[in-house]
């Protein structure tokens, strides 16, 4: 059974429609991950779930209670906000303490409480510091202990690494989801960095334009994006306009590329689809003679080193690619060199697109 | 300063000084403090109000545009102009006691406790200059209140009041007692509009005025003992000010 439910939630503002119809069911302990670009409503449907606005239509449950027009201060959620919202006029421990001095539990196992989540957060140290003695990190940790101080029924994180850099946003999201499994506590956590929403979370709702576009687990949102927008959104994709010439043999043709794909198998033949390829699905070799089947001949147009992984993009007749491949191996393939690019008949995934609807904008991989 | 420990043939005294605590200097320095106090007072209290009620969330920007402006003006709009707009609006023959006589409702019958050349009515005038220069200087700092500080009071479970009880008053403190004191010294050097509205009116700065122009008593030794005196409750004030407002913002430190 769900313990979190947003049910067709519906939230207009003037004529934009930042909500349109929305459902998610979360299961107790579970933490899901809105993730979307800016605009797409993921911070209003938390904002409605926190209680801080009201939807137009559709309604909230948590444990079965229906909570859509309860005030925020009687909903028993924990919020952990974008921008730094401590109190500036408490310090570390004060701010901690607050919503239990609301209730009338600051002291006895209410201060031990405080006690345990500053610790919990690494911040036994610098419990009588105030917020602007706190670095930015420091600040959000205390942020997350008095979210969690009034044990909430359910946590809700508002992009809360955003401000912080980078090395920081990776221990910190790391240590927010280790809580959260140390804690059970059911998550509802809004970003708009897909390596973070992957890298911690149990379920990911990608949303576009007021929309849940795809929900699954990461796995799943990587390894078969459902629609052109989250196959863009999630990673990086090579993608290719495509027409299936054969449904039997699953052969497909893009800009007089034919390619053998496994998916195109059961197709239409005429189908316009989008084939998705990752970076790290294709092989890429130097050029001999002769073309070998299901692949593609470009010359190396750039190389961008990401550390263990160089990403080396092929440019050749009517389409670019762009492939990852080790360090090592990539030092072999020089730009100017020209190559072969594998596309493996399995590794390719493929979307339908409207027979008489518009081409996919011609959108550079690097872009992604 | 120094003259005001000289007598007239420039021969060190303490006698000026003596005087300030005699009538009718002493009722000069109670006269001041009075208006000072319920000007600053109520100035700052409605002008809190009506910044909030300009800034807060749902009011339109417009608003906000148009009250700053006009408090831009109004609290620079002092002295003789200010005396002799009250009293072309609100003095005996002014345009709204002649439209109020001319309606049937004699203001000076109906309410003859109030007359603008009174205490009161100072007190009036110089609302006119102080609920304004309270907007002005507080609208920062209830600017400065973040949304997110309510957000997550309510979501820990606060009320309006509580949030108030435990942020917004403790944030606003320091700012508000600076506001404070700089009305109460506003009010306090201000000559020129208690001068035009009641010159019988025993306030120190138009005593000073009159010892030094000679206007009553050629004294100007006297004028600078009362001047010295100002000094002193102006840094009485500063010196109760400043650890109010170092205990109010401990924790911006």
């Amino acid at each position: 059974m769900s313990y979190l439910e947003l049910q067709d939630l519906h939230r207009n503002f003037g004529a934009v429609k930042a909500l349109n119809g929305i459902n998610i069911a979360l299961g107790e302990g579970e933490f899901l991950s809105l993730l979307g670009p800016s605009g797409c409503g993921k911070t209003t449907a938390l904002r409605l779930v926190a209680g801080f606005d009201r939807p137009d239509a559709g309604g909230i449950v948590v444990d079965g209670r229906e909570i859509t027009n309860v005030p925020p201060n009687k909903r028993d959620m924990g919020m952990v906000f974008q921008a730094y919202s401590l109190f500036p006029n408490m310090n570390a421990r004060q701010n901690v303490e607050f919503g239990l001095r609301i209730r009338g539990k600051h002291k006895g196992d209410g201060s031990k409480r405080v006690d345990d989540l500053l610790e919990l957060v690494g911040l036994s140290h610098a419990v009588d510091r105030y917020p602007h003695q706190l670095s930015g990190g420091m600040q959000q940790r205390v942020a997350l202990a008095r979210a969690l101080a009034i044990e909430p029924r359910v946590l809700l994180l508002d992009e809360p690494l955003s401000a912080l850099d980078a090395k920081v946003r990776v221990q910190l999201r790391e240590e927010i989801r280790r809580i959260q499994l140390e804690l059970g506590i059911t998550t509802l956590y809004v970003t708009h960095d897909q390596e973070e929403a992957l890298a911690i979370s149990d379920h990911v709702a990608v949303m576009y334009g007021g929309v849940i576009e795809q929900m699954g687990t990461p796995a799943e949102m990587y390894t078969a994006p459902a629609t052109p927008f989250v196959a863009e959104f999630i990673g990086t994709m090579n993608r290719l306009d495509a027409t299936v010439l054969d449904g039997t043999t699953g052969e497909v043709e893009h800009s007089g590329l034919r390619l053998q794909v496994d998916a195109a198998r059961g197709r239409r033949t005429g189908e316009r689809v989008l084939v998705l390829i990752r970076p790290e699905s294709l092989e890429l070799e130097a050029r001999t003679d002769g073309v070998p089947p299901n692949s593609f001949t470009g010359e190396v147009l750039t190389q961008t080193f990401l550390g263990p992984v160089t990403r080396v993009k092929v440019t050749g007749t009517g389409t670019s690619l762009i492939a990852d491949m080790s360090t090592a191996r990539a030092a072999a393939l020089p730009v100017g060199a020209q190559v072969v690019a594998r596309i493996p008949s399995q590794g390719a995934k493929l979307i339908s697109l409207p027979d008489d609807g518009p081409g996919l904008p011609a959108l550079d991989p690097d872009d992604q | 300063m120094v003259g005001a420990f000289q007598d007239k043939a420039n021969h060190a005294t303490f006698s000026n000084i003596h005087l300030l605590f005699q009538h009718p200097y002493v009722d000069a320095y109670w006269g001041s403090l009075r208006i000072s106090v319920i000007t600053a007072v109520a100035g700052s209290f409605f002008g809190i109000l009506v910044a909030y009620a300009a800034i807060r969330d749902g009011t339109p920007r417009w608003i906000r545009s148009v009250l700053t402006t006009f408090s831009g003006v109004a609290a620079n709009f002092g002295g003789i102009p200010l005396a002799f707009a009250f009293i072309a609006t609100l003095g005996p023959l002014g345009v709204v006691t002649t439209w109020f006589r001319n309606g049937g409702y004699d203001l000076s019958v109906r309410w003859p406790q109030f007359q603008l050349f009174s205490e009161r009515g100072v007190e009036l005038a110089y609302m006119y200059f102080q609920l304004p220069l309270m907007i002005l200087v507080i609208a920062p700092a209830l600017d400065g209140l973040k949304r997110e500080w309510r957000e997550a009071a309510s979501n820990l479970g606060a009320k309006g009041w509580q949030f108030w009880r435990y942020v917004g008053i403790p944030v606003l403190m320091p700012s508000f007692l600076g506001a404070f004191i700089l009305l109460f010294g506003n009010a306090f050097a201000a000559y020129a509009t208690a001068y035009s509205l009641n010159q019988g009116q025993n306030i120190v700065p138009i005593l000073i005025g009159n010892y030094y122009t000679g206007n009553v008593l050629d004294n100007p030794h006297l004028a600078q003992a009362l001047a010295f005196g100002m000094f002193v409750v102006l840094a009485v004030m500063m010196l109760l000010y400043i650890p109010l407002q170092r205990r109010a913002a401990r924790w911006s430190k």
